[in-house]
Parts: C-alpha cells; structure tokens; sequence
C-alpha cells in the first residue's frame, strides 16, 4: 500500500488555487458531454464501418473485404513458411482412423484397374498418364503426422505414399522447360500453383508449389499400413499435414500447374484458399 | 471542496472501448468457429455438469452453421485486438501508467482484504488508490490472459511454421483447450468487472468515458480527503514529479 501520509494530491500541485465548485461542476459538464458525444459518435462509426463491410461485393461466400484480408494473412505466412519446418511425428502407436468427412468427388464408381493419374505438364499442356505403380515405385514415404480438420478435430494417422517432389523430380512436368523441381533450389520457370482434381471434377484444391514440394507432402496410397480405402480416398490421394483436412483431396484424377490460384471447392464457400499451418 | 481529479489518461480510454467490441466479435466469432466441434465440457469420466454449449443456445443466437464466416472475421480482426493490446502495454510502459497496474508484494493481501470487504465480511474503510490490490491482479491478469490468447492462437492457427510454439503449449489439442478456457476467462472477467462497475457508481465510470473524477479536496492541503478512488496522476509517492 502507499503511503498515505503523503497523501494523493490534485492534478495541478497544491500551489494552484482550488476552483470554485461551481465552477468545476461547470467544466465536469462540458468535459462529460463531450466525451460522451465523442464515444457515441466513435461507435456510429464503428457501426457504420460495420454495416460497409457487410454490404460489400460477395467474394467466394465471404465480403470482398475479408476475403482480401484472408488472402494477405495468406502472403504473409507464405513469406514465413519454409521447407525445413516440418509438421511434428507422433509415435506410430498412437495412429487412429480418421473421420470420413465428406463425400464430394467420391460417389461415382471407381474402378482401381482402370484408373490413372492424369498429369498436365506445365510447359507442353500434354497429358501424361500414370498408373498406381508408377507412384509405388517412386521412393516410399511412410509418416505419423496430425490430420487437422479446419472444422477443429484432429487426428494423428500413419500415412504412406511417396513425395510429391520426388513424384515432379523424377517427372519433371511442373517446369517449362522440363527441368526437374527442386524443392530447394526451384528453377525459376517452375509454376507457382498446383491444381488437383478429382475424376468426375467434383472435388478440386489448390496448392502453392512451397507446400506442394514440402517433404511431408505426399502422394498417399496407405493409411495405417494399409492401402486406402475407398472412402479415404483410393486409389491415391493427397496428404499434407501443412494443411487443414480440406485440401487433402481423395482419390485424385488430375494434376495441373497454373499461373495463378487454381479454384478451390472450400474456397469458393467462403474459406481460407490458403487453408495453410 | 469538490474538484476535477484526472483518472485515466485518453489513450488508456481509447485502449479499453476499441478492445470491448473487438474482444467480444473475436468471441462472437470463435462460437461461430467452436460450434463446429463442440466437444469441450465440465465433469470426469461419463459425468458431465455443463457442456460446452447446449443446442439451446447455439439455436438461440443463431451461432450454428458459421465456421467459414467466423474463421474471416477471427483472422481480420485478431490483428485489431492484438495491436490494440501492444499498443496498450507499450502505453502504460512509456507513460509510467503500469506503475499502478502492476501488482506489489502488497497487492494479493490487499486483494483478500478487497474480496471480504466486496461481500460485506471486513467493515472497515480499504485504501484510498487508483486500483487496489485486487483491481492490480486483474487488470494485470487479464493483459497476460490476452497474450495468452494471442499465443495459444497462433499455435493452432499455424502449428507447423510455429511448431515449436505449439509443442510449448502442450500439442495443437492442449493449445485449442486453452485458448477456449482463456476465452470463458473473459467472460468471467467481464462478469465480475461489471458487477463492480455497476456498484463504484457513475463518478467511477465516467472517469473511463471522460478522464476525470470529481473528488472532496481539503481546501487548505489541496488533499482528496473523500472518494472512492483518488487520483494516480497527483499521487506524490508516485508521480514523476
């Protein structure tokens, strides 16, 4: 506690002298309704700035101006990201089976023997076609990392599937020229977005190429030491723990790189394109 | 002798109303972002006392079915919130205001004192101060409570590139329960400060709109001889000057 021997003091010092009370309640009238009128007015405007911002153009589910503040949280974390961080792994032991979330780009018949991954090189437009074994024979990948659904769960699951970077350094189709895509030292006509789709195009994400070569960015074809399930996505499906759930697209039909932000199934219903940790 | 006595200094009152509506549209909008997994309750084992939040009172406010909305307006306007409240704390640094924020070694048995006096068991008068004990603690807990927020916040906004944060905050479930306990904390908080808004009377809050007090001065000492709470920028013992 203070010492209150000194006792507190008014403002100007004991040498001015004291106002009248008149006089101070006077100045305690003007000082009141001035600050009231300023805190009113400070609120219309809040209010008003409110009411703007709601009235404003819809862009993709949300108004344009929270969309543009979503895509600059988005340039900044990707100014932040880089390729060495990595997603914490969890002892294999503590795998569970995730949620089936969704059925979008899953209803129509798949038949495993006949499907292919379609891959469009970016330089040529060409159509390369892969078959699952291809992806198997690339350097396999196995991984416990958290599934994060942007709904708020989680879920830490074994994942295996091989590299999307090894996948566009062994096919080098995200190049114009045709070079391989190092992840770690990108040649500078590497395409700056991924698109992936599924078959019947009813499902489709959006990735930058950072998080596309991320080394926990896998082309994934086993959950929990088995291959998928058709409800996880078979025959091959996209992982990335750098994301949330949404962007770990089920049973991928085409790839694709593009020069701006390929369009987003999540994203066009008002959530984040980036989507990213 | 009544007189004008300056109590909180116009940048501290701008603090405090631009984070009232701001702090209340980032928990407005986490319920939009929490009802999309409900799953956090009060109990042990298969005893639950309260579930966070009934289905009446999602229905009631109309806070169902908002996730994409909630996520927009949460990462808009948590860049308010946290400049407003480093804005605040740089403030009371370089105005010398934190002096009378910060808890002393007196403080948390002042605070007892304060707390039996609130509900009628300690009869005699509490100290003449800006804040008391008790007003220090929470004032100063709700700061930290705030980069608490903003920290368990970027764990679970960004738990791969702050990785590091959210393994110190317990993994990326810990950190979400935190971040929601802080959020009922406020509210809490909120509660008990406008109980004690409410009984200070109008001289007191007023003083948080307009700046001033209007106090009982001894004519002869120019001393606040009378009055809630006296004035921290005239406290000899503590201004600088």
């Amino acid at each position: 506690m203070t010492d209150n021997s000194s006792g507190p003091l008014p403002a100007d010092g004991p040498g001015a002298p004291l106002q009248s009370e008149a006089a101070v309640l006077a100045e305690a009238r003007r000082r009141s309704r001035r600050s009231f009128i300023g805190l009113g007015l400070a609120g219309l405007v809040g209010i008003g700035g409110w009411r703007w911002l709601l009235s404003q153009p819809d862009d993709s589910g949300i108004p344009r101006p929270l969309r543009k503040a979503l895509d600059a949280n988005g340039r900044l974390s990707s100014a932040y990201f880089k390729q060495t961080r990595l997603a914490p792994e969890f002892a294999r032991n503590r795998a569970r089976t995730p949620r089936e979330n969704g059925k979008y780009g899953l209803k129509s018949e798949l038949d495993p023997a006949t499907w292919r991954l379609r891959v469009q090189g970016y330089g040529t437009g060409q159509t390369q076609e892969f078959t699952l074994a291809d992806i198997q024979a690339l350097p396999k990948v196995a991984m416990t990392t958290e599934l994060k659904c942007i709904e708020g769960w989680s879920t830490i699951v074994h994942w295996g599937g091989a590299r999307l970077s090894d996948f566009l350094a062994r096919y080098p189709l995200a190049t114009r020229s045709g070079r391989p895509a190092d992840p770690l030292n990108p040649p500078a006509d590497l395409a700056p977005y991924v698109s992936l789709v599924t078959p019947d195009e009813k499902y489709y994400v959006g990735l930058d190429m950072a998080s596309a070569l991320h080394p926990q960015t896998l082309l994934c074809y086993e959950m929990n030491g088995q291959p998928l399930t058709a409800g996880h996505g078979a025959p091959l499906r996209l992982v990335t723990p750098l994301k949330y759930g949404i962007k770990h697209i089920k049973r991928i039909g085409t790839i694709a790189f593009a020069d701006t932000r390929p369009k987003d199934l999540w994203a066009e219903l008002g959530y984040d394109w980036d989507a990213g940790h | 002798m009544k007189q004008l006595i300056e109590k909180h200094p116009l940048a501290i009152r701008w603090f405090h109303w631009v984070n009232f509506p701001v702090l209340s549209l980032m928990i407005w909008s986490g319920l939009w972002i929490y009802w999309a997994n409900d799953v956090y309750r009060l109990g042990w084992g298969d005893i639950t006392l309260f579930k966070f939040f009934p289905q009446s009172f999602y229905q009631a406010f109309h806070i169902d079915h908002k996730l994409a909305q909630g996520m927009a307006w949460h990462f808009v306007l948590m860049w308010v919130f946290f400049l407003n409240g480093l804005l605040y704390v740089l403030y009371t640094i370089y105005s010398g205001e934190w002096r009378y924020l910060l808890p002393t070694r007196h403080s948390f048995r002042e605070a007892v004192l304060v707390t039996l006096h609130d509900l009628g068991l300690y009869k005699k008068p509490l100290p003449v101060r800006k804040f008391n004990g008790a007003q220090q603690i929470a004032y100063t807990s709700v700061v930290l409570m705030g980069l608490g927020s903003v920290l368990t916040g970027l764990a679970i906004y960004k738990p791969t590139q702050f990785g590091w944060l959210t393994a110190l905050l317990g993994g990326y479930e810990f950190a979400r329960i935190l971040h929601f306990a802080l959020t009922i904390g406020y509210v809490l908080f909120f509660i008990v400060h406008i109980a004690q808004v409410v009984r200070a009377g109008w001289n007191n809050f007023r003083a948080m709109v307009a700046g001033f007090e209007i106090e009982e001065v001894d004519p002869a000492t120019h001393r606040v001889t009378a009055g809630p709470t006296s004035l921290p920028a005239a406290d000899a013992s503590l201004s600088s000057k």
